[in-house]
């Protein structure tokens, strides 16, 4: 059984308890809206397994015509990057100016381009 | 629908840490689950958010007590979807409170055995149909004057589920407002009933926003933290200058002599609802807190066997497919 705040092992508990009791495990929601170009995070859910989870985001998340495919993911599965690591994890993008096409000067005889 | 009552704790934070935090939160900079945050910010966070949630379950009971004896279908229709909308929106504020180290289970037994409060309000009855009509309009009216504010609150999960909810809301509190407004527009009876559910939800929607700035004395440290925005009588105030011409527009009467309009403030004045009373529903003894409490625990105990049931089914079905590969 997954524990419920797998997703973010950083955080403690708050009472030290002993081992979960028998929970439905957690599951984050990604919807692909109607127009939408990619699968948006839009939140979690609890359900026994997968198709249940599928269900509920259904009744849940897209009660309003939000979007037409849902993913939905374990959140034990799920690592994610920690706060300590940003600096060391982005540094490089932003002392790297000359990947963006904004560094280049272009002559203005030379035309858009 | 909404949270009340909440005592910000008192911290013994690594003092670097907590100026270093003060200065992310001045930055309106949003603190996510994983950021190191003071202990207290956690607990008053947790309970915030835990008792938020709790009120959007408990809620459902009042209007739910009306689903079967809707007058008429689309009537009963447009009920069931809003009371759908409030399961929906415990959920977001329990997956937002488990970021924060808390299960959602942990925090369901704390509510069914008393440790957490929900919403004064809850603990009133839904007697006639136009209290329907008045709890949209009224109480998801309060909401939402408190909630709209708590979409720019520091913590992240806790502002993205506020602005969901927002959204939804507002369909709250324009059904309601319509449902009244045709009993108002109705039949003698009709304009009684709905004058008479005002008259009974006015002061528990005034309540709703918490007790007075003079007595809320931990109020400050959640205004610092920026869990809160505004203060218990500001929001107050909001409500009353926003409510009192919708009542107007209707032909119903805010029970309470002493309402005037101030030119010189801007305001209506008004008189403060009886605090004895609320202090007394938040302890347990309104109206309806035994009954309330009685039927989620009967629905969590006797539910138990189809929860264990689902997990076990799951398990199942993951070992068979296990097994098959």
């Amino acid at each position: 059984m997954s524990s419920p705040n797998a997703a973010y092992p950083d955080t403690p508990q708050t009472e030290d308890k002993p081992p979960k009791r028998h929970e439905w495990p957690l599951w984050e929601v990604f919807i692909r809206g109607q127009h939408g170009l990619s699968h948006r995070h839009v939140g979690s859910l609890h359900a026994p397994d997968a198709e249940m989870a599928i269900k509920n985001a259904r009744d849940v998340y897209t009660r309003r015509n939000e979007g037409v495919s849902i993913w939905v993911v374990e959140a034990n599965d799920i690592t994610a990057s920690s706060p300590s690591d940003k600096g060391p994890l982005y540094e490089p993008s932003e002392s790297k100016v000359y990947r963006h096409p904004t560094f280049f000067d272009i002559p203005d005889e030379v035309g858009a381009m | 629908m909404y949270a009340q009552m909440i005592k910000s704790e008192a911290t013994k934070d690594d003092p670097e840490k907590l100026v270093a935090f003060q200065a992310r939160i001045d930055a309106d900079e949003k603190i996510e689950p994983k950021d190191w945050m003071p202990e207290g910010y956690r607990k008053t966070l947790i309970r915030q958010i835990g008792q938020h949630a709790h009120s959007e379950i408990v809620g459902q009971l009042p209007e739910g007590n009306w689903i079967t004896r809707a007058p008429t279908l689309e009537r009963k229709a447009i009920l069931l979807a809003k009371v759908q909308d409030e399961a929906g929106h415990g959920l977001y504020l329990y997956c937002a409170a488990e970021t924060l180290g808390v299960s959602r289970d942990e925090l369901t037994e704390m509510l069914l055995d008393g440790r957490m409060k929900y919403s004064s309000i809850f603990n009133y009855p839904t007697l006639n149909w136009a209290d329907i009509g008045a709890v949209g309009w009224l109480v998801d009216g309060a909401a939402i004057m408190n909630q709209v504010p708590l979409q720019r609150t520091s913590f992240g999960p806790y502002s993205r589920a506020m602005i969901r909810i927002c959204k939804e809301e507002s369909f709250h509190q324009r059904q309601g407002y319509d449902a009244i407004r045709k009993m108002a527009e109705g039949t003698p009876e009709q304009k009684k009933m709905a004058q008479d559910a005002l008259n009974r939800f006015w002061y528990p929607s005034l309540m709703m926003f918490g007790p007075s700035d003079k007595d809320s004395v931990h109020s400050e440290q959640s205004m610092a933290w920026k869990i809160k925005i505004n203060t218990n009588d500001e929001l107050r105030q909001k409500f009353v200058d926003q409510t009192v011409p919708q009542a107007e527009y209707l032909g119903l009467t805010i029970p309470d002599p002493d309402l005037k309009w101030n030119e010189e403030s801007g305001h209506y004045d008004f008189s403060e609802p009886d605090w004895s009373e609320f202090f007394d529903v938040i302890k347990g003894n309104g109206p309806c807190n035994v009954d309330r409490l009685a039927a989620r625990n009967k629905a969590w105990d006797d539910g138990k066997w189809v929860r264990d049931g689902l997990l076990a089914h799951a398990q199942k079905r993951k070992a068979a497919k296990v097994a098959a590969e």
